[in-house]
């Protein structure tokens, strides 16, 4: 198949190659045969190869997907592929972004678990069964590859937002009984760079690849903010 | 702005949304009812003068309004122009009372 691959940074340019098909080939297979076997100075990121730590997303024909575990034959269309950074954030070289302010974000919606036991205390009991739990679990699997982020029109748009993945973060973080920091986090992801600047249009969604639904976390911490505001909490 | 501020402008765009929905409904069924009636401006007119029932119904409307669409504009400003900060507040404000202004105009218009 003829793939195209985006080389050097913003102004760079799509190169060609040709690699062979083989059953079962991942997305990540294809990349990494075209640098081990055709031209090693491609630059490309990836660690676990079995979709647990988030590091090989790209843009593959125009989808922010994780392409270690995406199949070359769900993808490619008329025996070619493009496969391109991930979109929102800076090209360091090749398929390589600098995924800094991603993070960032993540800080700056305050996700970060802060309890409010000590070693002393005993474990904090919460029911697999209690709603907040649920909810938690519907969140908490988040692997960090930041396709949402890639596909969030928000975030080209406004590039204050801070972005589906830390939302989802922080609203797992404000279901999370064991937390002590509830109003601080609130207060973080409120207003125009935070939730209440989400147009719902449900990309994030859409590609998620742990079929996470950072919308609905979203559309939570909207209505858990609009309420403590309402209520003069902060 | 704080976030405070623009956390309650949010649930105004939303309140005023949901408003909004009840009187472009009720607005457009009673245009088409009055057009299909056959009824003339003029007694259209003669309806709406001196109804207090409709002076509140296009009062509570043109409030919506007034508050719904600078506030959406406002996401607009930012996210198509880059134009943030206070002077596009101040300036949205000044859209919000033009608005208010000429809706409230014409709704003494079919009043009075």
């Amino acid at each position: 198949m003829q793939v195209s691959v985006w080389r050097g940074k913003a102004d760079g340019a799509f190169q060609e190659f040709e690699v062979p098909r083989h059953v079962s080939q991942t997305v990540l297979d294809a990349v990494t045969h075209i640098q081990r076997s055709l031209d090693s100075t491609l630059a490309y990121r990836f660690a676990c190869r079995v979709g647990m730590c988030g590091s090989c997303a790209m843009t593959v024909n125009g989808v922010a997907r994780w392409t270690c575990r995406t199949h070359v034959d769900k993808v490619v269309k008329n025996d070619q592929m493009e496969i391109a950074p991930l979109r929102n954030l800076p090209v360091i070289r090749d398929l390589v972004t600098d995924m800094s302010e991603f993070f960032d974000k993540w800080a700056k919606a305050k996700g970060k678990f802060e309890g409010g036991l000590t070693r002393n205390d005993d474990f904090a009991r919460v029911s697999s069964e209690s709603e907040n739990r649920k909810q938690v679990d519907a969140g908490i699997e988040c692997i960090g590859c930041a396709v949402c982020y890639s596909s969030c029109d928000v975030v080209s748009w406004n590039p204050d937002y801070l972005g589906p993945a830390a939302l989802n973060r922080a609203w797992t973080l404000v279901k999370d009984e064991r937390d002590s920091r509830k109003i601080e986090r609130l207060r973080a992801v409120a207003g125009d760079a935070g939730c209440h600047s989400c147009h719902t249009h449900m990309s994030c969604t859409e590609h998620c690849p742990k079929q996470i639904s950072p919308t609905a976390g979203i559309a939570g911490l909207k209505r858990e903010v609009s309420l403590a505001v309402l209520r003069g909490a902060f | 702005m704080n976030f405070r501020t623009q956390t309650l402008l949010w649930v105004a765009q939303r309140a005023s949304a949901a408003v909004l929905a009840l009187c472009v409904t009720v607005h457009l069924m009673t245009m088409v009812y009055a057009i299909r009636g056959g009824l003339s401006a003029g007694e259209i007119l003669s309806r709406t003068k001196g109804n207090a029932g409709w002076f509140a119904f296009y009062a509570v409307f043109v409030l919506a309004v007034t508050v719904h669409a600078p506030i959406g504009l406002r996401s607009v400003l930012l996210e198509w122009f880059g134009w943030r900060g206070a002077s596009r507040d101040v300036f949205l404000l000044g859209l919000a009372m033009l608005l208010a202004v000429m809706g409230m105009r014409a709704v003494f218009g079919v009043f009075l």
